[in-house]
């Protein structure tokens, strides 16, 4: 039977960093399959709020529930329908590209680890340069890795924060397969881009200083909208 | 979608303890920051002494402050690369059980402490310890190296899993641990002082029950609380 439970709710969602409210009052609910992006100036909350999605941070007030379960008590649940991409490659420069995704893919029970690993490396262009440690890679290579580790255990829900920084043309039509719209994927995605974000958009979620001042569906917002946002 | 099963325990704990010492081999830091540590220690015990020669309850204490020493040095770098790199995050993504972590760490430093201990006892039979020890000494110390380093691998990891949520990480180390191996630098300090005395001795069953039953209330203690130390 096929699983209606929306893909993301939160309400009342409440992060405090001491006094320090990082995110104040979010309430959005995202369905299965649908991408939201979300906007906001630095600062914003919007990579609080993708680490609270991502169970890295407990919710201090509100609540949240990924995929039926709730964050706060069953975290634990969630965990293997969860990719996520933050500002760290969360690869150790030490190791190569293979033993960092072999590292994430055992501590995921990843089945047929090897040939998922191929697979990706292949689709990410990075095949060929595998068995390099990663701290001689550049930060386009390492976003690359990044991300197939992120989806290395075929995740249902994508947290991507700013996926395609550092990225160039050609790197980003390599792992569009990936983390793209068509992989069906549920994603919740940070962005400072307003046209690229929009396109890809079915929610669009603008924050100012921890709250949300922009959430609408992305046909009836307007770039100007998001613009209003940095200003 | 998913075509993963969250790993066990023991599954878990073998990929961060086979990627710590991939990265110990590949960027061998810790080991030889301790081994040296214990070295330049003993060289300058054997100045400010002004002895040739040390036996009994000093030989054993210079012995035993110096490993302890050694392994705050360990225990300080035990998730040194997690933090840097992330490398805590990508744990804490995966479904994997958080006690696997603990083991792992755990297991790592109580390695890394081994290899120094065995290699620290020999520099220090050559450099400082004037009675030479029986074939059966050397046996029960390497017994007492074990269980002391069980203990202090077990609270160093306790220790480093509070201080890496903190910013003071570096202060939390120190002022934490030392005070928390006191009970076990005593058993083993008393344990180890007949092996090192000139005439010789054999060990004294009660530190040996001491240390244990240290191991063992430190190994349940780290269990219960790891997961919450870990996790926000």
């Amino acid at each position: 039977m096929a699983n209606t439970e929306p893909a993301v709710v939160c309400s009342g969602l409440v992060r405090r960093y001491g006094e320090r409210r990082a995110l104040d009052g979010i309430d959005l609910t995202l369905d299965q399959g649908q991408t939201l992006v979300v906007f906001g100036p630095n600062g914003a909350g919007k990579t609080t709020l993708l680490r609270v999605l991502a169970t890295l941070l407990r919710p201090s007030e509100g609540d949240a529930s990924l995929l039926g379960s709730d964050l706060r008590k069953e975290g634990w649940k969630v965990r293997s329908k969860i990719g996520f991409l933050g500002h760290q490659s969360l690869c150790y420069g030490d190791l190569t590209a293979r033993e960092n995704l072999r590292y994430h893919a055992k501590l995921h029970g990843v089945a047929d680890p090897a040939a998922r690993i191929e697979a990706l490396l292949d689709q990410a262009g990075l095949s060929g340069r595998g068995d390099e440690r990663v701290f001689g890679y550049s930060r386009g290579m390492l976003q690359r890795l990044a991300i197939c580790r992120a989806v290395l255990h075929e995740p249902e829900l994508l947290l991507l924060d700013e996926p395609r920084s550092n990225l160039d043309p050609a790197a980003i039509e390599q792992v569009e397969p990936l983390i793209g719209a068509a992989a069906g994927r549920t994603r919740v995605i940070a962005s400072h881009d307003p046209a690229g974000g929009l396109a890809e958009a079915d929610l669009v979620l603008g924050l100012r200083s921890g709250s949300a001042s922009l959430f609408e569906p992305a046909a009836q917002v307007t770039t100007d909208q998001i613009g209003e946002l940095y200003r | 979608m998913s075509a993963a099963h969250p790993p066990s325990t023991l599954s878990a704990a073998r990929a961060v303890l086979y990627k710590e010492l991939t990265l110990e081999r590949r960027a061998p830091q810790t080991l030889t920051a301790m081994a040296l540590f214990c070295a330049s220690a003993f060289v300058i015990f054997h100045f400010a002494l002004g002895r040739n020669e040390i036996e009994g309850a000093i030989a054993s204490g210079v012995l035993w402050v110096t490993l302890t020493l050694a392994a705050l040095l360990g225990i300080g770098r035990s998730f040194v690369a997690d933090r840097e790199e992330g490398g805590l995050d990508g744990f804490l993504l995966a479904p994997a059980p958080r006690s696997a972590l603990l083991i792992a760490k755990a297991m790592t430093l109580f390695i890394f402490l081994l290899i120094v201990g065995l290699l620290a006892s020999m520099l220090f039979a050559v450099l400082l310890l004037g009675p030479t020890p029986t074939v059966s000494q050397w046996g029960s110390l390497a017994l007492l190296i074990v269980l002391a380093d069980l203990g202090i691998a077990l609270v160093g990891t306790l220790i480093a899993g509070i201080a890496i949520q903190t910013r003071a990480r570096d202060l939390i180390t120190s002022i934490l641990a030392l005070p928390l191996l006191i009970p076990l630098l005593i058993a083993v300090t008393k344990a180890s002082e007949p092996l090192l005395s000139a005439g010789g001795g054999t060990l004294v069953g009660r530190w040996l029950a001491l240390l244990g039953l240290y191991d063992l209330i430190f190994g349940l203690l780290a269990y219960a609380l790891f997961d919450y130390l870990v996790e926000d």
